[in-house]
């Protein structure tokens, strides 16, 4: 008898909500008045509540959060995009200024297919899914998003990497006059991530073109970004041109910028502290409510992913791999 | 004189201007209206009362440099005004760090001492600090006679410097706001090294 267990990510079906039953819930939140007085700022009013950019194509996915789902103004308001500046408001106001179509991405390195390639030919609307995750900022904050987006396992794939390619390096655009943020040099610009070549092709991995059902927008890392819900945001690289696949470790500009605070792996462990602040809790960004601004969340190992993901790092000690 | 009666009131609700603001905002917050403290409140809190400690501090460096410039000899009055306010500032953001998030948690505020460097460099500066606003009234100043109290409030520029640092070591990367308030305290403390060293020089001239 096929007996079958419920991952610890799963929901039961009565727990999830419908779409559009969700959107009005928010709309009755905000009718409440209660939503609004923790929106980003007194420029956003209510009709700002609609989810900007085109509607996306996309299927369902068994991923989903047992957890109330990041109000979308908060979303797109708080981000550490530092392309666009360091303040958490910065990229809402001044990301409009990257252009994103047209939009290519080039791929290099350790593989059959390389080259240049439009954003369309790497994107396939009919491989994109909904992938509700829980991100886990490294400054000790979360929140639950809805992506839309393609396993990356299925994007690099394609790609046909040889058996010299052992990590996946990705780059994000680089171009001082539409990011201001980078007329200084906060980080040794471009920005520069990467992944083991299995983490990239665990399951988990997504390459992730929209959030709420819409396209992405620019301050959420339009018009193709990287999703890693086990490790901590920095690693899920935004605004995407560069994918190489290569023999050694890249240089990630965190790990570069300050080694001993940031690793490569950065996989979300709460019994391993950044060295300026704890990570055995975090605080839920839109929690609802007042009080909720008070309230923090237990930081779970691997971010609670690590049913799909801890056989990747069983020989390793992540005390020392932080 | 007359100037004298609107100027202490004006710098007083000058300097009041950024606690009411945030008074403000948080009640906009409590009653569920837009506001500017964005998703992360107790974050825009902690780094607004933050910047305006670490900037008012720096202006009550200004104060002795700025007379001497325009030779208002009115502003001396207004300085143990100014450093109050740094300190109520100063306040206010270690209560708000210790109060929303560490929730009052003892524990967690040692653990933070003694681990985390920006912390034990702001706490230093707080520590600091307690000291020179418990000896600013005129009182005090007369019981520790002018010379003593001229040297205990000597500490400011140390004070001063460690907030400088609290703020480099805080932030994640390579940040100019830093680099702003330490060119600033650079130029501050500078002119009065210049100072200092002038007259010695002349008399070693002489």
């Amino acid at each position: 008898m096929l007996i079958r267990r419920p991952k610890s990510w799963e929901l039961k079906e009565n727990q999830t909500t419908p779409h559009g039953l969700y959107l009005n819930r928010r709309q009755l939140v905000a009718g409440l008045g209660l939503a609004s007085g923790s929106i980003a700022s007194g420029a956003m009013a209510k009709s700002e509540l609609a989810i900007a950019g085109r509607k996306l194509e996309y299927s369902s996915s068994k991923y989903q959060v047992d957890a109330p789902q990041t109000p979308y103004p908060m979303v797109t308001s708080y981000n550490n995009f530092y392309e666009f500046g360091t303040d958490k408001s910065d990229p809402a106001k001044h990301a409009h200024a990257l252009i994103t179509d047209p939009w290519t991405v080039t791929v290099e390195g350790h593989a059959n297919k390389t080259g240049t390639f439009a954003l369309e030919d790497i994107i396939r609307p009919n491989e994109q899914e909904e992938r509700i995750y829980r991100l886990r900022c490294v400054e000790a904050w979360s929140m639950v998003i809805p992506w839309v987006g393609v396993p990356l396992r299925k994007i690099l794939a394609r790609f046909e990497p040889t058996s010299k390619a052992k990590y996946v390096q990705f780059v994000t655009k680089f171009e001082r006059s539409q990011m201001r943020g980078t007329r200084w040099p906060v980080l040794d610009w471009p920005y520069v991530e990467g992944l083991r070549m299995d983490e990239a092709m665990n399951d988990l991995s997504l390459m992730a073109t929209g959030l709420y059902g819409h396209e992405l927008p620019n301050q959420n890392g339009a018009p193709l970004r990287l999703i890693v819900p086990w490790k901590y945001g920095f690693k899920s690289i935004k605004s995407i041109v560069k994918i190489r696949f290569v023999e050694k470790q890249p240089k990630t500009s965190w790990k570069k910028s300050a080694p001993r605070e940031y690793g490569f792996y950065s996989n979300v462990n709460p019994n391993v502290d950044h060295p300026r602040w704890s990570q055995s809790s975090e605080r839920v960004i839109g929690g609802g409510g007042f009080s909720s601004l008070f309230s923090r969340r237990e930081t779970e190992d691997f971010n609670g992913y690590g049913t799909e993901v801890a056989s990747l790092y069983t020989d390793m000690d992540l005390k020392r791999n932080y | 004189m007359s100037s004298d009666r609107w100027i202490k009131p004006a710098f007083f609700a000058g300097f009041s201007i950024p606690f009411v603001y945030l008074l403000w905002q948080w009640g906009l917050l409590f009653t569920g209206q837009p506001g500017s403290l964005g998703a992360n409140p107790i974050e825009a809190t902690n780094r607004f009362l933050g910047d305006t400690a670490l900037r008012v501090l720096l202006i009550t460096l200004a104060v002795t440099p700025l007379r001497d410039l325009t030779g208002w000899i009115k502003l001396t009055r207004l300085r143990r005004m100014i450093g109050l306010f740094a300190f109520f500032y100063v306040s206010l953001h270690l209560t708000s760090y210790f109060g929303m998030d560490l929730l009052f948690s003892v524990k967690a505020l040692l653990k933070d001492i003694t681990k985390r460097t920006y912390i034990t460099l702001g706490m230093t500066a707080f520590v600091l600090l307690i000291p020179l606003a418990l000896t600013s009234t005129n009182g005090m100043i007369r019981r520790l006679g002018p010379k003593r109290w001229n040297q205990l409030h000597k500490l400011i520029y140390l004070i001063a410097a460690l907030g400088v640092l609290h703020h480099f070591f805080m932030v994640k990367g390579n940040q100019p706001e830093p680099w702003v308030h330490l060119g600033i305290l650079v130029i501050l403390l500078g002119w009065r090294l210049a100072k200092w060293s002038k007259p010695r020089f002349a008399r070693r001239a002489a």
